[in-house]
């Protein structure tokens, strides 16, 4: 495809005029506030805001000598490794299946779709609502079989709800994508190896999963992206960082240190390092796209 | 089929089944949580089949007639307030990322690629890395609690710019040299040609970004204070407080299949646009 139009039209204003209001959004809202926030995480306000001051690199030894913020580190690596690992495995499950030709297949596909269109806060609310100690369905059948749940004083089983809730959330996303991957292999390749005598579970392993693997390698990026920013919605509707800090990721963390505890300088900082992560996992995600593009 | 293997697909529906079964219980269990009343809900184990306070829970819900622990807003204003916002990213992003797009594909001027790398590079600047310096912004704009503050932060677009321009470039040029033959200018071509062109793209964004704007989290619990501009999805977290026990969890959840239902409705009634939305701005 050509990068570049060979016939173009002559202005020397429209074009800055119809760029205008993109510019105005993304130098007032994007990059004014995010060159504040390098400036911040440079800076110490008293607790009233009204003085600044200068401290150099302090915000950021402060943060890694915390030892509440290396905490979040592993609570966000935890989260964010379990719900892509969890979540690709459900997803490719039922999108394999879902991939077999049969009666009702349609209805099935659609059916795991739509959770695609919840919330992430309301599917908070969902699993909190289950999982509520005293009147919860589920942990009321846990009691009942000897597993005393309580996520709200134990920190292992408030991160296996916001996991539980993040994977629920996000299988209808990979679910979509392994699909169109499947459909793009070959039949006449499977076809070669049943002729062969390879059974489905062989077939599996040896053809449809390493021709799989680009868009796993795709889905295992996005996953981790989902995990680090958009389940914002689940951590704060089901556990709001607790018990203590054991479910607070680092993101959560940003705004509770933010505006909660006001600590400007501190959460600048954070969000310093975050961008870090962003620009990592988003140079990662478009080798991964071109990788799957290029296939 | 590749073989008949009738042990084969049993297991295919049984896993599927289960998966069905997995991914709607937990909303299962909300619509009938929203049709008990409150003090059926907190006696643990709650009933497991829809109970008869349907029509109650709904319109007590929507009016705010009764009160919780927690904010007993009337959840009607609410999902007026998303409907709004949804509607105006939506649209919003639709059309700067058009207008963008156009000027990147079809004009040459100085600092294009500019303009092109800032667009790009706001990708990597979700609301979680510049959190509090644009709260401030909005607050010192006068923003906050209006839809202005609740939207126009949300209508830049990165991926739809690029979508549109991958677009565009695939547009041959003979229909460009054809209009400008008939003597038609730059926005005329942009109106007659370009946009009804790119109506299945626009309409495969626009199921995405209705979803993205109704679901938004974050950015309205930074810029909402006041009851009457809470978008649903704050509304029902606000509703939660205190205790298990003490939350009207009845209007809780029906608020929460309320809240569900028009982006799923969306998903279910467009699902090949929101399939195409999806795979296309991945890209």
């Amino acid at each position: 495809m050509a990068a570049e139009k060979r016939v173009v039209f002559r202005s020397p204003w429209l074009p800055l005029a119809l760029l205008a209001p993109q510019a105005a959004v993304i130098g007032i809202f994007f990059f004014w506030p995010a060159a504040q926030t390098l400036l911040q995480s440079f800076q110490q306000q008293d607790a009233f805001g009204t003085s600044t001051s200068w401290v150099g690199l302090e915000n950021f030894v402060h943060l890694f000598q915390d030892r509440s913020y290396i905490e979040s580190f592993k609570t966000t690596a935890v989260f964010s490794i379990s719900v892509a690992v969890f979540g690709i495995a459900i997803s490719l499950l039922l999108a394999y299946f879902a991939d077999r030709a049969i009666r009702g297949a349609l209805v099935y596909k659609t059916l795991l779709i739509w959770p695609y269109a919840v919330a992430p806060a309301v599917a908070g609310v969902l699993w909190l609502f289950m999982f509520a100690p005293s009147i919860g369905v589920v942990a009321y059948a846990l009691r009942k079989s000897g597993i005393d749940w309580n996520h709200l004083l134990n920190g292992d089983q408030a991160m296996l709800l916001i996991i539980m809730a993040a994977i629920w959330k996000q299988i209808s996303y990979n679910f979509l994508f392994f699909l169109a991957g499947l459909s793009s292999i070959p039949k006449s390749l499977v076809e070669a190896a049943a002729i062969d005598g390879a059974k489905p579970w062989r077939r599996f392993w040896t053809i449809v999963f390493p021709l799989l693997s680009p868009t796993t390698f795709f889905l295992l990026v996005i996953n981790i992206v989902y995990a680090f920013f958009d389940t914002f919605g689940i951590v704060d509707a089901a556990t709001e960082g607790g018990p203590g800090k054991d479910t607070a990721i680092l993101v959560y963390k940003v705004y509770y240190d933010g505006f909660k505890a006001l600590d400007l300088g501190g959460s600048a900082a954070q969000s310093v390092i975050i961008m870090g992560i962003v620009v990592v996992l988003t140079v990662l995600q478009f080798r991964f796209v071109e990788k799957r593009v290029n296939y | 089929m590749v073989e008949r293997r009738p042990l084969l697909t049993f297991l295919t529906h049984a896993v599927l089944l289960v998966g069905v079964v997995i991914v709607a219980f937990p909303v299962y269990l909300t619509f009938v949580a929203s049709t008990h009343t409150a003090q059926d809900i907190v006696q643990a184990p709650m009933p497991i089949v829809p109970g008869d306070q349907f029509l109650h829970n709904y319109a007590a819900a929507l009016t705010g007639s009764e009160k919780g622990a927690g904010s007993g807003a009337p959840v009607g204003r609410m999902m007026w307030v998303s409907l709004v916002s949804a509607l105006v990213i939506s649209i919003g992003k639709i059309a700067i990322s058009l207008l963008s797009a156009f000027a990147i594909v079809y004009f040459r001027f100085p600092f294009r690629m500019f303009f092109f790398w800032a667009i790009f590079i706001t990708l990597m600047l979700p609301v979680e890395v510049r959190i509090f310096p644009t709260y401030k912004v909005i607050s010192d704009l006068h923003m906050l609690n209006s839809y202005a503050g609740l939207t126009v932060p949300l209508i830049a677009s990165a991926t739809a710019t690029f979508l549109f321009r991958q677009f565009f470039l695939t547009v041959p040029d003979e229909l460009v040299e054809a209009a400008r033959v008939d003597g038609a200018g730059p926005m005329r071509f942009f109106k007659d040609v370009l946009v009804p062109l790119s109506a299945t793209s626009i309409a495969a964004l626009f199921v995405i970004q209705f979803i993205y704007g109704w679901n938004q989290y974050l950015w309205p619990l930074l810029v909402t204070t006041e009851e009457s501009m809470y978008p649903v999805v704050i509304g029902i977290k606000r509703m939660i407080a205190g205790g298990d026990a003490q939350n009207a969890w009845n209007l809780v959840m029906a608020t929460a299949i309320l809240a569900m239902l028009p982006p799923a409705l969306v998903v279910v009634l467009m699902q090949k646009w929101f399939v195409k939305g999806l795979v296309d701005t991945e890209k």
